[in-house]
């Protein structure tokens, strides 16, 4: 049994032993002074590289899976068919809403037999023409289920074009391949193909962050969304209105609520 | 190399600067924001093409006009619709949860037969030529054997088209055996009878009434059509008041302007005593009085016997100070409360207690109308209008072969329309009472159509035993409830929302109007329209039954029916008969003296005690061994009709009301001594025993229990069955003294430690 005192005593007499043992060799160890730390830092180097490679290289591959769409779709061929261009197919309805992705009844109109040979149009009808089915399109531009977006207030309202926030998908041959985000199940064109989230186009990413920026810009009155110089999600909840006059979002009663139903 | 402890920890430094400065992180935490977002199990409508379909509701008697909001084909939201003419643009708790009935887990999904025993939920999914089949099949072998009057249907209406296919095919069969359910609506109609001599409605100018007297009627908890109500007490505040006398503090009083508290069963006493102060008073009509009205002054009988009249008799035995001490209600209140209801310029007597789901004692009705004559409000603006049914179902008689003639003279089951009750049509409550003895005949075959009287009727006991004697029992019910569970056979209808229907007379309005039921959405379950299976089966037996149904189907037989009003009808979604008018009162009496009668004639000459007179419609029990008076009461948040509350409903239900699966009585902290709030006890009346939580509450009166309606089912869904008590297993029926209908407000009750 060993009482506190006992301890203390232990303890000093080894240290008094490390001490001995440690003084022959004192020259050598200065000489490898730069050794552990040289260790040091290449393993920080290492850990850092190692992350940055997992974080932007890694992470994106495994954080979206791939997948096609059930039909190759081949815009060109289809407007330089049409008549109306893009409204052949994408149109407003009577009471103003959007119909975005046609329905099976649209295509059947021109395909209720086989036309051509591609191997898709047969697939296509044969699989959904004849036991009308609805094709499963994959949404690239599909918003989280509580955002609002009204199309005809932007685009007949706004006079925007459709290509600002969807790019020039009427020039596509092919359907690209939809990636989705393992964790939302949303496409990767709503974050966006750069995985830091930065964009050269407009169309390239479509957050909140980017409506408001046009927003911001046109000063798409009264119910303005500004950029905030922080993510939105960092805002406090009810949105009061901190002293910096750099606050640039909406803040009038129910202003969420345009948007985010 | 030695890879050391520091080394280590640089290299997971290194890794978590690298992370920092990587996507990473911010990604995951955005992504991580937008799942929870998007729970994968958070319904959300489909994206689709929104339209917006006009139908009419038929969860109650009110009739409101909906709009349902569809995305694609599926309906997304029930709205009111704007512009109808009861409840332009609302809808209450109950038809907002529609789509809970349409898309929920109680739907009878295709037609079964029972395997099991009665009510053990065993069934067999058949056809539907197999279900038409097996129907035709049994009621052609009860005609075979001269027994078509055993035959017996409950329908939840008598008004539109599908109520008369049924009545019809009853007649071309052979059975005098058409039920209505029970409601306040019987008394109103009998009401009318007696004092105008119309067959009619009672209609309620509520919007333009600036006193409205309520003897215990719900205006704001379901009373009548609950939208309308709700809007015109709401429009109340402004310009006028509302009075409540209950002897509870139900929503209804709480939002009145005054509350009155009465001794339960006394209602009538205190309309007569009103009209004692109105007449002593000369604050009466005059003009309407002498003008138009029979039985105030003193009278000679067809005899020759001079009988006073209904002045004298209030003078005489009605004064302020008796209906005091009857009523409880203090002498300056009811000398001021007369005087304030006779001297406003629109005032309105009416009664039906709660929701009017009970018919009550007719001389209270009778009572309380004579205040509404006395005061001249009778088809006047702001006042109670006699309204005719509109005349739209124009069909050609029934061809009765020998067979049906025979079944049509045996007498009703439930005795209405017979020597003791003349005036009555129908009478549900005596029917269980009827089966069970076997005096009159047994019934042998039992449609139910739009009606849950395993649930909604009084006594339950007896009326399950009624059901277990009757050995073929159809139900018609789209839901799984009561009824249908006890049946032998359900041939599930369209519910309401997808099928077409007329809809008339909305409850208590005061103009004939007609609305349609539209199919919102298609039929989402292998069922039928009650109207084409009548159709179908009267087709099945051939002959003259069905030749009485020349259409091939029902809804040609409703486009038929309705004629040019079809149009209209699917266009607006409701018809207006435009040219209808308050009918005054000239010539608007068609009694035997063509006045308003005070002291009805007809009643005069069979017994003359009945009115006006107070007899006390005494609660069924022993005041010793039962010292307290079970009452029940309505609430806007439970349906207690012959649909019970979908989840969205049940869930808002609070817990003074319902905890978990516990009810709440009501009880005066005075009457419940020993009692904590929310203490377990025994209830017990002389109908039986059950486990109740108390709620002590000042709002009611002491001496009396109060119990919600609209709980205790035991069918239905996990949500709804198997919560609370059934109010109806615990009180009787009394039948009035001269309509026959049940007249029972309470029963004698008393509550022990359990
Ligand atoms: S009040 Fe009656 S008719 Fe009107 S919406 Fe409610 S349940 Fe339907």
């Amino acid at each position: 049994m060993s009482t506190l005192d006992d301890k203390a005593k232990e303890v000093s007499a080894e240290a008094v032993d490390e001490a001995e043992t440690e003084s022959p060799t004192e020259v050598n160890e200065k000489k490898q002074d730069n050794g552990p730390w040289g260790y040091i830092i290449l393993f920080f180097i290492i850990g850092f590289a190692a992350s940055l490679v997992i974080g932007w290289g890694i992470f994106p591959k495994v954080l979206y899976s791939q997948k096609k769409q059930p039909i190759d779709f081949n815009h060109v061929l289809h407007v330089a068919a049409v008549e109306e261009g893009c409204e052949s197919c994408h149109f407003f309805r009577e009471d103003g809403s959007f119909s975005g992705v046609p329905k099976l009844a649209q295509c059947v109109e021109c395909h209720e037999e086989v036309q051509g040979e591609d191997p898709n149009e047969a697939k296509f009808v044969e699989e959904y023409v004849a036991k009308g089915r609805e094709v499963p399109w994959l949404v690239y531009s599909k918003q989280p289920d509580c955002v609002f977006f009204s199309h005809i207030a932007h685009v007949n309202m706004g006079k925007m074009e459709c290509d600002t926030c969807h790019g020039h998908i009427g020039e596509s041959t092919h359907s690209k391949v939809y990636e989705e985000n393992r964790i939302t199940g949303y496409s990767r064109d709503i974050w966006g193909k750069n995985i830091a989230g930065l964009k050269k186009n407009t169309w390239d990413r479509m957050k909140m962050d980017d409506c408001a920026e046009c927003h911001a810009e046109n000063k798409a009155v009264p119910k303005t969304v500004e950029t905030l110089p922080w993510p939105i999600s960092w805002m406090p909840r009810p949105y009061e209105k901190p002293a910096s006059s750099q606050v640039r979002v909406q803040i009038d009663k129910d202003a969420c609520f345009v948007c985010h139903k | 190399m030695k890879v050391c402890r520091r080394s280590f920890l640089s290299l997971v430094i290194g890794g978590a600067a690298g992370t920092a400065l990587s996507p990473l992180p911010w990604k995951l935490i955005d992504d991580s924001s937008i799942w929870t977002q998007m729970w994968p199990w958070t319904p959300v409508p489909e994206d689709g093409e929104v339209s917006h379909v006009n139908t009419v509701c038929s969860l109650c008697p009110g009739g409101c006009g909906l709009t349902v909001r569809k995305v694609n084909e599926r309906a997304i939201k029930i709205e009111g619709m704007k512009g109808y003419p009861v409840n332009d643009g609302g809808v209450c708790l109950l038809g907002l949860s529609g789509l809970q009935l349409l898309y929920g887990s109680t739907r009878v999904k295709t037609p079964l037969k029972r395997t099991g025993a009665r009510g053990e939920g065993k069934w067999e999914k058949i056809s539907w030529d197999e279900a038409i089949a097996e129907v035709a099949k049994k009621l052609a072998d009860l005609r075979a054997k001269g027994l078509s009057h055993t035959v017996g249907c409950i329908a939840g209406s008598d008004r539109g088209t599908v109520a008369h296919l049924l009545g019809r095919f009853l007649t071309a069969y052979g059975s005098p055996n058409f039920i209505r359910t029970p409601s306040m609506q019987d008394s109103y109609e009998q009401t009318m009878y007696l004092m105008q001599g119309a067959q009619a409605s009672a209609g309620f100018d509520v919007e333009n009434a600036d006193f409205i007297l309520s003897f215990g009627s719900g205006l704001i908890d379901g009373w009548g059509s609950p939208v309308r109500m709700f809007k015109a007490n709401s429009a109340l505040k402004n310009k006028g008041k509302l009075v409540q006398v209950e002897p509870r503090l139900s929503n209804t009083a709480a939002k009145s302007d005054k509350w009155i508290p009465i001794n339960p069963g006394t209602e009538s006493a205190l309309a007569l005593g009103l009209a004692h102060v109105i007449i002593k008073e000369s604050l009466y009509d005059y003009d309407f009085v002498n003008n138009y009205s029979f039985g105030f002054d003193d009278w000679t009988d067809d005899q020759g016997t001079s009988r006073k009249g209904f002045k004298q008799i209030v003078l005489d035995e009605y004064s302020p100070d008796d209906v005091a001490e009857i009523t409880g209600i203090s002498y300056s209140t009811i000398i001021d409360l007369a005087k304030s209801f006779a001297r406003a310029s629109k005032p309105l007597a009416i009664c039906g207690r709660g929701q009017g789901n009970t018919p009550g004692s007719l001389s209270e009705f009778m009572a309380v109308h004579a205040l509404n004559a006395l005061v001249g409000n009778i088809n006047k603006k702001g006042g109670v209008w006699a309204v005719p049914d509109p005349d739209y179902i124009r069909w050609p008689e029934v061809e009765m072969d020998i067979n049906a003639a025979k079944g049509m003279r045996a007498n009703r089951i439930d005795g209405a329309g017979g020597k003791t009750y003349p005036d009555s049509r129908y009478l549900l409550n005596r029917f269980p009472e009827a089966v069970n003895s076997g005096k009159e005949y047994p019934i042998e075959a039992l449609f139910v159509v739009g009606a849950n009287p395993v649930y909604t009727l009084p006594d339950s006991r007896a009326v399950k035993e009624a059901f277990d004697k009757i050995p073929f029992v159809v139900s018609f019910s789209s839901y799984m409830d009561e009824t249908a569970a006890n049946a032998d056979l359900i041939l599930p209808n369209h519910i309401f929302l997808e099928r077409y229907e007329d809809v008339p007379m909305p409850a208590g309005l005061q103009k004939p109007v007609v609305g349609l039921s539209k199919p919102v959405v298609k039929p989402q379950f292998n069922t039928r329209h009650v109207g084409d299976v009548i159709i179908q089966i009267a087709k099945a037996f051939g002959g003259g039954i069905a030749d009485s149904f020349p259409w091939d189907n029902y809804e040609a037989c409703l486009q038929e029916t309705l004629g040019r009003k079809w149009d209209t009808l699917n266009e607006d979604g409701f018809w207006l008969d435009s040219n209808f008018r308050a009918p005054g009162w000239e010539r608007a009496f068609d009694t035997p003296s063509g006045k308003f009668e005070f002291f009805p004639r007809t009643l005069a000459a069979k017994n003359e005690n009945t009115f006006p007179q107070f007899s006390p419609v005494e609660p069924e029990g022993n005041e010793g061994r039962f010292p307290l008076i079970l009452i029940p009461y309505d609430y806007m948040r439970l349906a207690s009709g012959f649909i019970g509350d979908p989840p969205f409903a049940i869930k808002t239900v609070e817990d003074t009301v319902l905890k978990g699966n516990d009810i709440l009585v009501e009880v005066n902290p005075k009457s419940g001594r020993g009692f904590r709030e929310g203490d377990q006890a025994i209830l017990s009346t002389p109908k039986g025993s059950v486990k109740v939580r108390v709620h002590l509450f000042d709002g009611i009166m002491p001496g009396l229990v109060a119990m919600p309606r609209g709980l205790g089912h035991t069918a239905y869904d996990e949500y709804l069955a198997d919560k609370g008590i059934n109010f109806n297993e615990l009180i009787g029926t009394v039948e009035d003294p001269v309509s026959g209908l049940d007249a029972a407000w309470g029963i004698r009750a008393k509550l022990t430690r359990a």
